[in-house]
């Protein structure tokens, strides 16, 4: 579950990392009245939605009066805000970061993250930060320090001395650094983050060290001990339908084909989705009804794939384990009824109550299409979808 | 044989009296695993689907001599029954269990480091649908009736497709030595190589059937095993051609991602290594009986 800078910011500064002063703002009027408030003669008016490289698509500017921060402020509220890791439609503008522009020595950049090699949080950071850290990273991998820590023992203050002089970093700067990377730590560690992100990290003129940016996301598998994390969670951010699917026990990826998808478990999900593609079809999404699926959720997978206005047939597969054919099948029937299901569905089932689950739907009547096999599904759906569009 | 789990094996369930950790022992104990007793604190004493229930896993198997654990707790304590069955000396512990927070996991696996190679216990999942030796028993949530007993391991991430090519392979008449799900969390108990090690040294597993996906280190690092230690073959189907490319927030998840992560270049390792790849997942069945074919002829 991913944050907003600003709240990343509140609580890396409660575990004692540095941060400008700044204000929120839900309108231009109070953007100006954040910067008359803050002081000073120049401020940074940063627009709030989850997702980086907003930089570079204009949802940041440096103003140097208060008419200007009103004026930026009021071009950025309700926009939807398109940058390189969002999709076409961008992320919705509805609250904005006002801080005093720092004066800016050189931009590091300190990252957090769950490691799946060593299985440990890591440590990546480099003398040389920004917006550009990606393709640092690319060009010249060498140059990123990383470090692993050790969950039995935490971070070592030897470690984080170390990592310090790697930066190049001097005098008090080095006893500034090991706090920062302690304070980030600590929070990665007691709030269950997946990832803790400072970039840039910056020494200002001064010659301290103040993050300029941050961003924090956290396991979803631990909110229910979280609950002050649980409750920053911003749906506005979020894939209306995604997250809607997700309240119903359903895994549910947007994507651009026409061939909706409703499938158990995200392997068989991923690998129908494939054999789509290769009978010359485009799946319309992913979706895992996950273990133990009732009808009645059977009945929500099929609402959220008709959501999608762009399907044209229905590809049920199911190889069931901890799910049970029959109520499968139970649900693909009442999804009929109670939907008034005019679009083709091919059906395939397998596994757990197999038999049952094949007599409800012989039984019920219904002009649905069925399949033995994976391939024989797959084609069934994409032949389908040509008869349609002929 | 087989490997992880036969019929001997003497098998407890941790969380046994729950709605569906009693569901699934029961459907163990009726394709004959050798169920001992079960684990609910707080039940100790009781007996459930006629066997023993106990307060703790140490009493457990103390009392039934228990090898391996079956852990259906619930998420927020399923990290501390793992640990619990490892110090009880429990030497195979499966965990079904999805949604354990990550850094639980990774407390697990720093505590499974304590003890000594000869009590150290082999930790499979979680998130996984367990591992079954058809004919002989299984621990987990998989429905045995697709699995035909034979000379052909499966190992995979995904549970779903481990059925899929376990019921391919049956429509040919391939059969299945062992059958292991090592779950789709970013961190987990036994990697592929893991098992691939197990597999190898099983005098009654001919070949492996191996199925990956998108995402982390563990298909490249089997890759280097079987190219460097294997004498059997290996099959790979690899899941995620088609994902599209995930969006991420921030910078942090693609600098650590390094090359190798996505099915593509997964493929590319796996082909580089000697493993034959089913090119999709209808193909794992076939692409299978002809590496068999191939080996028989060779012979």
């Amino acid at each position: 579950m991913d944050i907003h800078e600003y709240q990343a910011k509140e609580i890396l500064a409660r575990f004692g990392v540095p941060v400008p002063r700044g204000g929120l703002a839900y309108s231009p009027e109070q953007a100006g009245y954040r910067a008359r408030e803050l002081g000073g003669n120049a401020w940074v008016v940063k627009a709030q939605i989850h997702s980086g490289g907003r930089g570079a698509a204009g949802g940041v500017k440096l103003c140097r009066s208060e008419t200007e921060v009103q004026e930026f402020a009021a071009t950025l509220f309700g926009k939807q805000l398109v940058t390189k890791q969002t999709d076409a439609n961008g992320k919705g503008v509805y609250r904005l970061w006002v801080e005093g522009a720092s004066d800016i020595k050189q931009e590091l950049y300190l990252g957090f993250v769950l490691d799946r090699k060593s299985e440990r949080i890591m440590i990546v950071a480099s003398a040389h930060g920004g917006m550009e850290i990606e393709d640092l990273a690319e060009s010249d991998p060498n140059s990123l320090r990383r470090m692993t820590i050790d969950p039995a023992v935490g971070l070592s203050e030897f470690q984080a001395r170390e990592l310090a002089f790697q930066l190049g970093l001097k005098g008090g700067q080095i006893a500034q650094m090991v706090n920062i990377l302690k304070a980030c730590y600590r929070a990665y560690r007691d709030l269950d983050a997946m990832m803790v992100e400072i970039n840039p990290l910056v020494i200002t003129g001064a010659g301290d060290l103040v993050a300029l940016d941050a961003k924090m996301s956290f396991d979803t598998n631990a909110l229910f001990r979280r609950p002050e994390i649980a409750e920053l969670r911003d749906r506005s951010q979020e894939d209306p339908r995604e997250s809607t699917a997700g309240d119903h026990g359903l895994a549910y990826v947007g994507l651009d084909g026409d061939i909706g998808c409703i499938i158990n478990g995200a392997g068989l999900a991923m690998a129908t989705m494939d054999m789509i593609k290769l009978a010359g079809g485009e799946p319309a999404n992913f979706l895992d009804i996950g273990g133990g699926a009732s009808p009645e959720r059977v009945v929500r997978a099929f609402r959220t794939v008709l959501a999608d206005r762009n399907v044209s047939v229905i590809l049920v597969n199911i190889f069931a384990g901890i799910n049970r054919c029959d109520w499968v099948a139970q649900g693909v029937v009442l999804a009929y009824r109670e939907l008034g299901l005019t679009l083709p569905v091919v059906v395939r089932l397998a596994g757990t109550n197999v038999e049952e689950g094949r007599r409800i739907i012989d039984e019920s009547g219904l002009p649905l299409i069925t399949a033995d096999t994976l391939e024989d599904a797959a084609r069934k759906a994409v032949a389908t979808r040509q008869k349609l569009a002929a | 044989m087989a490997i992880l789990i036969t019929e001997k094996t003497r098998v407890i369930v941790q969380g046994m009296s729950g709605r569906i950790g009693q569901f699934h022992a029961e459907d163990m104990i009726k394709h004959g695993t050798n169920v001992v007793g079960g684990v609910t604190p707080g039940k100790g004493g009781e007996r459930l689907l006629d066997r023993p229930l106990f307060n703790t896993v140490r009493e457990a198997v103390e009392a039934t001599g228990a090898e391996a654990s079956l852990v259906f707790v619930p998420p927020p304590f399923a990290a501390d029954a793992i640990m619990e069955a490892a110090d009880a000396g429990i030497k195979t512990a499966v965990c079904v269990t999805d949604g354990i927070p990550s850094q639980d996991m990774m407390k697990v696996k720093r505590f499974l480091k304590r003890y000594p190679a000869d009590r150290k216990m082999r930790l499979v999942g979680p998130n996984c649908a367990g591992i079954i030796s058809p004919g002989k028993g299984f621990m987990g949530i998989m429905p045995p009736h697709i699995y035909m007993p034979g000379r052909v391991g499966i190992v995979g991430r995904s549970g779903t497709l481990g059925y899929e090519a376990a019921s391919q392979m049956k429509a040919l008449g391939i059969g299945v030595s062992t059958s292991v799900g090592i779950g789709g969390d970013p961190i987990n108990g036994s990697s592929f190589r893991d098992i691939l090690e197990l597999f190898e040294a099983d005098p009654e597993t001919d070949a492996v059937m191996m199925i990956g996906e998108i995402g982390g280190p563990q298909e490249a690092e089997a890759a280097i095993y079987a190219r460097d230690h294997m004498t059997k073959p290996v099959v790979a189907y690899i899941a995620g051609l088609s994902a599209p490319k995930g969006r991420k927030m921030g910078h942090a998840g693609a600098i650590i991602s390094a090359f190798g992560e996505s099915a593509q270049e997964k493929v590319e390792i796996l082909s580089a290594a000697g493993i034959t790849i089913a090119p999709n997942p209808s193909a794992m069945g076939e692409t299978m009986s002809r590496v068999l074919s191939t080996r028989r002829a060779a012979a």
